[in-house]
């Protein structure tokens, strides 16, 4: 393209104005207005005044344009309502609690796309996060409900069952496929419709984890007091540690990734697994490893859900988070940051849902939104054709620029 | 080109003959010799081969339940030991005889759990081929696609998108053979997204077939949650197809009402399998699509259209698992239900390996998918105290052994999931 070939001209200015536009971030951000824009025109065609209006739109057009209009604000305030700040509520902590519900929803779809986002980064491609969290689910509900020990200690070791069970259920993925060669894909689709059968059947046995004296539907009985993840606004709120997980995650997921030599091997696996071949790493150890790891951190959404209730458990608490986590995993484009912004966003939209069905705006459009969200995300040829994005660049200037900035001056 | 290229989908194993299948085989066998035989049940069971409005009606079959375990079981053993004979002279079981194992080994469970009871065998076959068929053809769009090598994940959203479409369009014209064309044209439309996406741009197929499912998932459920469920009399309430038995083979007793009383979903189905296995492996355009899918580089010298082709059997694919999806709504039960499909565009492309890429196979497999839906529910009601949470996963686990590589070979077409770049 000419692009590359640019005049002297144009200057630093103009490069580093053309490596932002390029960037991934710019892709992601514009994938979003992208998303709310589409989700927008839904919103406009489901408003019975607009389609009312739209009735007589040749003879007086700015009636139709003002339902839209309203329909469009309407629907957006009321999501940022239900989901940052509540500027109709009576008091402080109704206001505020709209936020600290975002954040309590966002904790498991920042952990689980943190294990997505992982073994995206080794290559695979792990939609098995809903069977993993739901084993790792499984255990941490035998510790919660089964398992007398002292404060404290309950719920380290159930957070931990959590996190190992669902670690150990996504090694089995990586071993098999390491063995046979199995794809992950399929591989994982499979094991987690078992997870949810050995779930239901657990939760549907008396001896074993159904609720003491439940019915005949499969529901265990709630945690134990010591093992549930404390609150941390006090009971105003239901924001509860879960969340403090997931953030530790953010920064474990960091730091094993771009600091760690595990984490720089995996990255060279899925770079190139035959290059990383050669170069003396066992790469069907790799895979064993990346899927257990990604498990682990799946298992941190599996101790949300399973120890941050106070009620029991269905066998639904995976809910839509295995596949949420995916788009989290791709909208953040695997890095801790971006996970951490996607997973916060995502959050929003599940806790916007209640304000918007209130104003009766079925409150499934944000995954209409999410949807587009991550359909633009999969494809940068399509945001850079509406958007009339630059390609993607080869200059470095503002790496340079960054390198110069944290090495003090100039080793390069 | 920065493109992210996923490894080719499926397992490929060696081609040396394993013992795999026959020592799976003959713990299948000893397992059901000693828990439905020696240690089964001895309280009678019927089997009930015809309904009573049936043409021709068969008296019930009474038979201990264990005679039943003991009899099938030692068959079962009969069939390991020729499948171990054929390992040893390096020969491959072949597959009929491993369905008419799996049958033989269904029977015998239904005739364990239904010690003391009625065994409605017509009920269950019927049941099981109306649940077969959208599992079915969700599987033949998924052949067709990874056939030309395009892997498709997004069955899924294309039986929703059937569903959805089927349901509507039949409802607000009062014409269900609109709704039905209309289904399948959406359906396509939306395997047209995968498939432009996935050779023109060349994004990772399977992440291009996720967030289509994500897509599609988001936007039936604000539509049905926005408009249907509000509006359902007007927009969500289609009816069904008309069962139409076919004169003459529906009065064959057992499989006659089973297979020939049934609604236009299911004879399109009928139609569609066996025409597309011709077209597949007896015609030239069948050729040329399986030399795109296993070597498109070879197919490209020799002048066929690798993206063309691939194009085309992607889209038509899109048409008849869109089919698959309005067998779902007019086909079975009438109206559209949030999340309709609920995985079974999962399950297709489960069917669609568990099928070996064959048309025959994968309606096979299909049909044990639901069979296994119809037992659970009737095990369920029959003998409340067997887990059948264990019965829901068998055909998974199933699934599972098979990608893994203890059945035989599974081998997917050589260039599935890898994108051809003309060079």
């Amino acid at each position: 393209m000419s692009d590359t070939t640019e005049t002297p001209v144009a200057g630093r200015g103009a490069t580093v104005i053309r490596e932002i536009m390029s960037g991934g971030a710019t892709r992601a951000l514009l994938s979003v207005v992208a998303g709310f824009i589409i989700g927008a025109i839904f919103m406009v065609f489901s408003s019975e005044e607009f389609l009312a209006a739209a009735q007589y739109f040749t003879s007086r057009p700015t009636d139709a344009l003002g339902a839209a209009w309203t329909a469009i604000a309407e629907g957006y305030s009321a999501l940022f309502r239900g989901s940052i700040y509540n500027y109709n509520a009576d008091n402080f902590e109704a206001s505020i609690r709209p936020m600290t519900e975002t954040l309590r929803f966002a904790g498991p779809l920042i952990a689980s796309g943190l294990g997505v986002a992982l073994a995206f980064r080794v290559g695979l491609f792990n939609i098995g996060a809903s069977g993993q969290l739901l084993f790792g689910a499984l255990w941490a509900t035998w510790i919660s409900t089964r398992v007398e020990l002292p404060w404290g200690l309950h719920l380290v070791v159930a957070v931990l069952v959590a996190i190992l069970g669902a670690a150990a259920y996504g090694a089995i993925v990586g071993f098999l496929k390491a063995r046979t060669g199995a794809h992950e894909v399929i591989v994982t689709i499979m094991l987690n419709y078992i997870a949810a059968g050995i779930l239901t059947f657990f939760f549907r046995t008396p001896e074993l984890l159904r609720e003491v004296d439940g019915g005949g539907t499969p529901k265990s009985d709630a945690p134990a007091e010591t093992a549930q993840l404390p609150l941390l606004l006090g009971p105003e709120f239901t924001l509860h540690a879960g969340f403090i997980l997931a953030i530790v995650g953010v920064f474990v997921y960091w730091w094993l990734m771009e600091r760690s030599t595990l984490g720089f091997r995996f990255r060279m696996v899925g770079h190139n697994a035959d290059a990383a071949r050669t170069a003396g790493i066992n790469v069907e150890r790799m895979f064993v490893l990346a899927m257990a790891a990604s498990g682990a951190f799946v298992g941190l959404a599996a101790a949300n859900q399973a120890l941050g209730v106070r009620a029991g458990l269905t066998p639904d608490i995976d809910g839509s988070i295995g596949f949420d986590a995916i788009t989290v995993a791709l909208l953040g484009s695997s890095t801790a940051p971006g996970v951490l912004l996607a997973g916060l966003l995502f959050g929003a939209f599940k806790a916007g849902a209640p304000q918007m069905q209130v104003i009766g705006l079925a409150p499934e459009i944000t995954g209409v939104v999410q949807g587009f969200i991550v359909l633009f995300i999969a494809a940068p040829p399509l945001v850079r054709a509406i958007f009339r994005l630059p390609p993607p660049q080869k200059t470095t200037v503002i790496a340079d620029w960054w390198h110069k900035l944290t090495t003090r001056g100039g080793a390069k | 080109m920065n493109t992210v290229v996923t490894p080719g989908l499926f397992s490929q194993l060696d081609a040396s003959v394993s013992k795999k299948t026959p020592y799976l085989m003959g713990a299948f066998s000893v397992f059901v010799l000693v828990a439905f035989g020696f240690l089964g049940k001895t309280e009678t069971v019927a089997f009930q081969w015809t309904k009573e409005d049936d043409a021709i009606n068969l008296p019930d079959f009474l038979v201990a339940s264990n005679l039943v375990g003991l009899v099938l079981g030692t068959v079962l053993v009969a069939i390991t030991v020729v499948s171990f004979v054929l390992a040893q002279r390096k020969r491959v079981t072949p597959l009929w005889l491993t369905l008419i194992f799996g049958l033989l080994a269904v029977v015998a469970l239904l005739a364990w759990l239904a010690a003391g009871n009625t065994l409605p065998f017509a009920f269950i076959l019927g049941n099981a081929v109306v649940l077969a068929v959208p599992l079915a053809l969700g599987a033949m769009g998924g052949i067709m696609s990874e056939r030309v090598g395009v892997v498709n994940i997004a069955i899924e959203g294309q039986l929703l998108t059937g569903a959805f479409l089927a349901a509507v369009v039949g409802s607000l014209t009062d014409n269900l053979y609109l709704g039905l064309i209309v289904a399948m044209i959406g359906a396509a439309l939306l395997s047209m997204v995968l498939a432009v996406f996935s050779i023109q741009y060349l994004v990772d197929q399977i992440i291009v077939g996720v967030v289509l499912n994500v897509l599609v998932l988001g936007i039936t459920n604000f539509l049905y949650a926005q408009w249907l469920s509000n509006d359902g009399q007007n927009s969500n309430f289609p009816g069904t197809f008309p069962i139409i038995p076919i004169p003459g083979l529906s009065a064959i007793p057992v499989i006659g009402p089973a297979l020939f009383e049934a609604r236009i979903t299911t004879y399109l189905a009928y139609v569609i399998i066996p025409v597309l296995w011709f077209i597949l492996f007896k015609t030239r355009l069948g050729l040329r699509a399986r030399s795109v899918g296993e070597h498109p580089l070879a197919a490209d010298t020799v002048g066929i259209n690798v993206a063309l082709t691939r194009f085309w059997w992607v889209t038509f694919g899109g048409l008849v698992a869109g089919l698959g999806g309005a067998a779902l709504t007019i086909g079975a039960v009438g109206a559209f239900g949030r999340n309709m499909s609920g995985g079974q565009g999962f399950i297709a492309l489960a069917v669609v390996i568990l099928g070996r890429w064959h048309p025959f196979s994968a309606a096979a497999a299909a049909l044990l998918f639901g069979f296994s839906i119809v037992l659970r529910v009737w095990a369920n009601q029959v003998s409340p105290g067997i887990p059948t949470d264990f019965i829901t996963i068998v055909p998974y686990v199933v699934t599972l052994i098979a990608v893994v590589g203890f059945v035989g070979r599974v081998r997917a077409p050589a260039a599935t999931g890898k994108p051809y770049i003309k060079g």
